[in-house]
């Protein structure tokens, strides 16, 4: 038998058929509507947020017009960037930090059951506790730094990682681990070649989560005491009333969240080519 | 009238000699007194009651039998991913698990279990990487094992890029990888449809006679255990026991052709009737 089993279609073959041109060109369009249609979204907001700025005539200090948030962003684009530093170095820190240790505690829980059901519930009744209530108690614990502002986002990054990464190692095909079995594989072979890679789609499902989060983390983390960082930044434009500048600060930040969410993507992309037989 | 039948179709099946395979000799599975039973939290279900089965080295034997009547089970036991609550089984003159590690077994699953993020050639590699598995490489290599299930020029596919029949023939190439004396194939095709289901039987056919393993071919199916096997085990249900050993009097070169001949037709009825009474 030479011929395997499937059927193999070029797909320039096609081309001169009208009806695979119809198609192709239907699917073109799609493609088009769907790059075109966010972004005129997009524009649809502002334009609602400078009419109702402007029609109802709010103050500066209530709420910026767009212009007014634009012109900020340019002439304080030095403060701006000083401050979205530090909070980059502390997310991402924290984000490293909660994310390893998150993948060595699921490691362990998945070698050893009796660990994983003692500190289990653990981590869930942490987790439970809001993250502005944590923020003091570290901040109190750590000093006025960066440390605390790392552990907080990492503190944040953890748990769903943690949960993720358990459910990945262990929802192995078990026809692949007994396969493991016939071939008498030890326990770090089947970790390494099987688990790690099983549970890839789910780590980085949870790190997409995490890039947000880590955010979250470090500007909050801020707020509690700190100088620097779009966190102080955040705080000092309120107490000031300077709306221009808190809409700026605001903005940075989902910048930083949006980039680093970008970065993951891209990383997942080029790590996960295999399609997982079951998407998280 | 159904034990006269029986037993007219079962005499009209005695043409040739025996036809196992004269070339090797021994024992290659031997089960004795071999027990299973299973516990679960209201009560313990015994899946195979004392099965005595000597299974000669590159013998086809299938397995058949009703659902629940412990065929799968059985293959399992043989490849240590079940141990027997009582008895004995032996591969090769040694225990079980003894046989596993030195990767006397393969095992085909009914889902091929190939790994997604790997290409079909490295899939069938992974015996090689685990375990000592480069010192029991066997004489063809992962290539010409591919090329062997009729997969040349396939090699860097990822599985979700096969049929469902391709990635069962990768599955095979990776349980011939190690070289093993004794293939045990749980199901493999009976998630495919049945004109792939034909075609693999035949060229599994083949691979046996191409390679001289002992093969160990659980089915559901009457046809597929009839056309495949030099003996068809029968195995009756609550307890999984064995019920008749019936051999298989065609010739050894078959084609699916084969099905429609007298001799086949009387055996696949004679198969029947003793499975209704499983």
């Amino acid at each position: 038998m030479n011929m395997p089993d499937a059927m193999t279609a070029s797909p320039q073959a096609g081309m001169e058929d009208p009806a695979a041109r119809a198609y192709f060109s239907a699917k073109q369009r799609e493609q088009w509507r769907r790059r075109t249609l966010p972004v005129l979204g997009l524009f649809g907001l502002v334009f609602l947020w400078w009419a109702v700025v402007a029609g109802l005539d709010v103050k500066p200090f209530i709420a910026p017009s767009p212009q007014l948030v634009v012109a900020t962003m340019i002439n304080k684009w030095p403060v701006l960037w000083q401050n979205v530093i530090p909070t980059a170095i502390e997310a991402v820190g924290g984000f490293m930090l909660g994310n390893f240790a998150a993948i060595l505690l699921a490691t362990v829980f998945v070698h050893n059951k009796a660990i994983q059901e003692a500190f289990f519930p653990i981590a869930v009744m942490i987790n439970t506790i809001p993250v502005v209530a944590k923020a003091p108690i570290l901040v109190l614990l750590m000093g006025n730094g960066m440390e605390p502002k790392i552990t907080i986002a990492a503190l944040i990054c953890f748990f769903p990682t943690l949960v993720n990464m358990v459910r990945g190692l262990e929802a192995v095909n078990p026809q692949s681990m007994e396969l493991m079995r016939v071939l008498s594989a030890s326990k770090s072979e089947v970790y390494f070649k099987l688990r790690v890679y099983n549970s890839l789609p789910y780590l980085f499902s949870a790190l997409r989560i995490a890039t947000s989060t880590s955010v979250i983390g470090a500007v909050v983390g801020e707020w509690i005491g700190s100088t620097r960082g779009i966190g102080a930044l955040i705080i000092q434009a309120t107490y000031s009333f300077d709306s221009a500048l808190l809409y700026s600060a605001v903005i940075m930040s989902s910048f930083l969240a949006g980039g680093f969410f970008l970065l993951i993507t891209l990383i997942e992309r080029i790590v996960v080519k295999w399609q997982p037989a079951s998407a998280p | 009238m159904g034990i006269a039948a029986a037993a007219q179709a079962k005499e009209s099946l005695a043409t040739p000699a025996d036809s196992r395979n004269p070339a090797v000799e021994g024992t290659a599975i031997t089960c004795r007194n071999v027990s299973v039973r299973f516990f679960t939290d209201q009560r313990s279900v015994t899946a195979l009651s004392e099965i005595n089965l000597d299974v000669d080295r590159g013998e086809l034997l299938t397995l058949l039998g009703p659902s629940g009547c412990g065929k799968s089970t059985l293959l399992r036991a043989v490849a240590d991913l079940v141990t027997p609550s009582t008895g004995e089984i032996r591969v090769h003159g040694s225990a079980a698990p003894a046989a596993r590690r030195r990767r006397d077994i393969g095992f085909v699953f009914q889902d091929p279990a190939l790994l997604p993020w790997r290409t079909a050639l490295q899939n069938v590699e992974l015996p090689l990487e685990v375990a000592d598995g480069a010192k029991h490489k066997g004489n063809a290599t992962p290539r010409e094992l591919l090329e062997l299930v009729g997969l040349k020029g396939w090699e860097s596919s990822f599985p979700h890029e096969l049929s469902g029949g391709m990635r069962q023939r990768v599955s095979i190439a990776r349980a011939l990888v190690s070289d093993p004396k004794i293939l045990l194939m749980d199901e493999p095709f009976g998630a495919l449809d049945e004109i792939t289901r034909d075609r693999l039987n035949e060229e599994l056919r083949r691979v046996w006679r191409d390679t001289g393993k002992t093969i160990l071919f659980v089915t559901h199916s009457i046809y597929e255990a009839a056309y495949l096997g030099q003996r068809v085990l029968m195995l009756a249900a609550n307890p999984g026991r064995v019920r008749e050993i019936v051999p298989v009097r065609l010739p050894e070169t078959r084609t699916l052709d084969i099905r429609e001949t007298p001799d086949f037709v009387a055996l696949a009825a004679y198969l029947r009737r003793v499975l209704e009474n499983c």
